[in-house]
């Protein structure tokens, strides 16, 4: 009766903005036309190793985020590849017509990258804690949006993104969380991660949400449900062969992901499904409300963002997916 | 590339007949902006830029241009088409189903000497600040220009970049403001007062100078002296008093021809007021 779950552990734990950080650092070395700006968020951002290597090659902005997205075209423009740093909230809803107009409708080079997503970033509250910002930033055509799942992961990202052409949103946060991807992984854009094959339900993961899901999956192993696990860290373009493939095989669907239901990566799927494979699906994702103040820890259980929220949805779905049969 | 003001007077008066029947022909546009800035952009890409209308993107080596405010892409895409990035009778095509003549200036359809999409207001002064550092870091002792409207200064991006171009020494920036005191609701003194210009910006630490948009002689004057205070630690910005409406006698001064297209009768007014000089499009 009970399954078995590849096994995920790890060693240490590390936030996924420091992955960025050294990111950054790796692709400054790799290409000289690697820049960075950043609005008064330095240490935040964890861009402090790349100034000091590449000082010329960096600039404070200030508080003033939407000169920083329009310098970003302008450099872009000359050929520079410019990753600009701030916030979540501040990287996309404050800025979001100089991002449509001036970068993704004139089909600029800028890495949009963007610490401090969703509610883990704590106790500021609601006012930092962006939830919309996948939906803001997957509607704008030719944007493709990441949003990756640990540490090694979002280095990797970082370093590939700097070697795709076009404009790029990476999305990661602010807490220490479990680094249990490869170290030498290669990140391909676009390219869903197989996390464990199952065969009974098809939990597609993203960001912080995905360590939760391999929770989830441990605890329905041992009450004999074989969960399989997706991460989607590239939300657009969506890998439409993975997912379909998936669920072709398990008939249902679970999302998971650190942001409002409406616009997140579960509307990218349902929608891929609804024209390809209509499919009983439940989303763990904010329920279309603004966060608040609390401990990372607090806010994911209030809101519903964990492994026992995972679990509950898989259940929910299982028994959807046995009432159509 | 040529200084004889009389030649650019010749291409000017071409570019707005141009205007005019680019307007008419699709009953849409904004003629009122683009006829002011006429003489500028002639001056800039016949007397002024170095540039190259083979079109390259990155511009390496030569001297950019950016529009900020979009909204007078007729006079835009009538000088780069005289100045050979393509051919003229493409003009025709102004704002027309599957044109790259759009309604504002993109880079999306491919149309050579468009580096930026503009026309949601504020934005050009940041992307050319962006250039410029770019030319800095690249070693490229050529310029970056840019346009931008007076109205268009209520934008509050526009004052982030004033602040940050002064602070990180971008002097190899001319920005030119386009000084009509018109705006789509009214005269600027009525809708939202743009007070001391010449003041806030010298606050701000850039290098102002004034000129006389309408005057060939002069505004070809007044970018070369722009080019001689370059490279002295301070951006530069030209305060360019312009008519809205310049060389069509109904339309001048005023801020209704902000975005109106003339009827037949009102195009063959302005045509008998513009002498053809380069052969209509």
């Amino acid at each position: 009766m009970q399954k078995t779950m590849k096994k995920y552990t790890y060693t240490d734990k590390k936030d996924t903005r420091s992955g960025f950080g050294d990111g950054l650092l790796e692709a400054g070395k790799r290409n000289p036309e690697v820049v960075a700006l950043c609005a008064d968020l330095i240490g935040s951002l964890k861009m402090n190793d790349f100034i000091k290597a590449f000082p010329e090659r960096f600039f404070q902005v200030g508080i003033a985020e939407a000169n920083m997205i329009g310098i970003a075209a302008g450099l872009a423009t000359s050929g520079k590849i410019p990753f600009t740093g701030t916030f979540a909230n501040f990287s996309t809803g404050r800025v979001y017509d100089q991002i449509r107009q001036s970068v993704a409708y004139s089909d600029k080079n800028v890495k949009i990258c963007a610490s401090h997503a969703g509610l883990t970033l704590g106790e500021d509250g609601a006012t930092h804690q962006i939830l919309e910002d996948i939906g803001m930033m997957k509607m704008l055509p030719g944007m493709t949006v990441i949003n990756p799942c640990d540490y090694n992961q979002t280095k990797a990202a970082t370093i590939a993104i700097a070697e795709h052409h076009g404009p790029v949103y990476l999305r990661f946060g602010r807490p220490v969380v479990p680094i249990f991807t490869d170290p030498d992984q290669k990140f391909e854009i676009g390219k869903a991660w197989m996390v464990n094959e199952g065969a009974d339900v098809s939990i597609f993961a993203t960001g912080h949400l995905v360590w939760e899901a391999i929770q989830a999956g441990e605890i329905l192993a041992e009450e004999g449900i074989d969960a399989e696990i997706i991460n989607i860290h590239t939300i657009k373009p969506l890998d439409a062969e993975a997912v379909l493939k998936s669920v072709a095989k398990t008939g249902c669907v679970v999302t998971a992901e650190e942001h409002n239901r409406l616009g997140g990566l579960g509307d990218s799927i349902a929608q891929l499904l609804a024209v390809n494979n209509p499919t009983p699906q439940e989303f763990v994702a904010v329920n279309d409300s603004f966060g608040e103040s609390g401990t990372p820890a607090q806010l994911m259980t209030k809101y519903g963002l964990d492994a026992v929220n995972i679990v509950k949805a898989v259940k929910k779905v299982i028994a959807r997916k046995k009432q159509n049969a | 590339m040529t200084q004889d003001i009389s030649e650019l007077k010749k291409i000017a008066s071409q570019v707005r007949r141009d205007i005019v029947r680019m307007v008419h022909a699709c009953q849409s546009g904004h003629p009122g902006g683009s006829l002011g800035c006429t003489d500028f952009l002639v001056a800039l890409y016949f007397a002024i830029m170095k540039h190259d209308p083979k079109f390259n993107m990155e511009g390496k080596g030569e001297d950019l241009f950016f529009l900020s405010n979009g909204h007078i892409s007729p006079v835009f895409y009538s000088v780069l088409a005289h100045a050979g990035y393509f051919d003229k009778a493409e003009l025709a095509t102004f704002r027309k189903i599957n044109s790259r003549l759009q309604g504002h200036p993109t880079t999306h359809e491919g149309l050579p000497g468009v580096r930026i999409a503009s026309g949601s207001l504020g934005q050009g002064m940041s992307v050319a600040i962006g250039a410029a550092l770019a030319k800095k870091l690249n070693g490229d002792d050529r310029l970056v220009f840019s346009l931008h409207g007076d109205g268009e200064l209520q934008e509050g991006q526009i004052w982030e970049a004033a602040m940050f171009a002064p602070h990180n020494k971008v002097d190899n920036l001319i920005c030119t403001v386009d000084y009509n005191g018109q705006q789509i609701d009214g005269p600027t003194e009525m809708v939202l007062s743009l007070g001391d210009l010449k003041g806030k910006f010298e606050a701000f630490g850039w290098d102002v100078l004034e000129g006389d948009g309408n005057d060939m002689e002069k505004v070809v004057a007044v970018l070369q002296k722009a080019i001689s205070h370059t490279g002295k630690g301070k951006p530069v910005v030209i305060l360019l008093k312009t008519g809205m409406g310049y060389g069509v006698d109904f339309m001048m001064g005023s801020h209704k021809w902000h975005g109106v297209a003339p009827n037949d009768e009102q195009l063959n007014v302005a045509l008998a007021q513009l002498e053809e000089t380069l052969g209509d499009y």
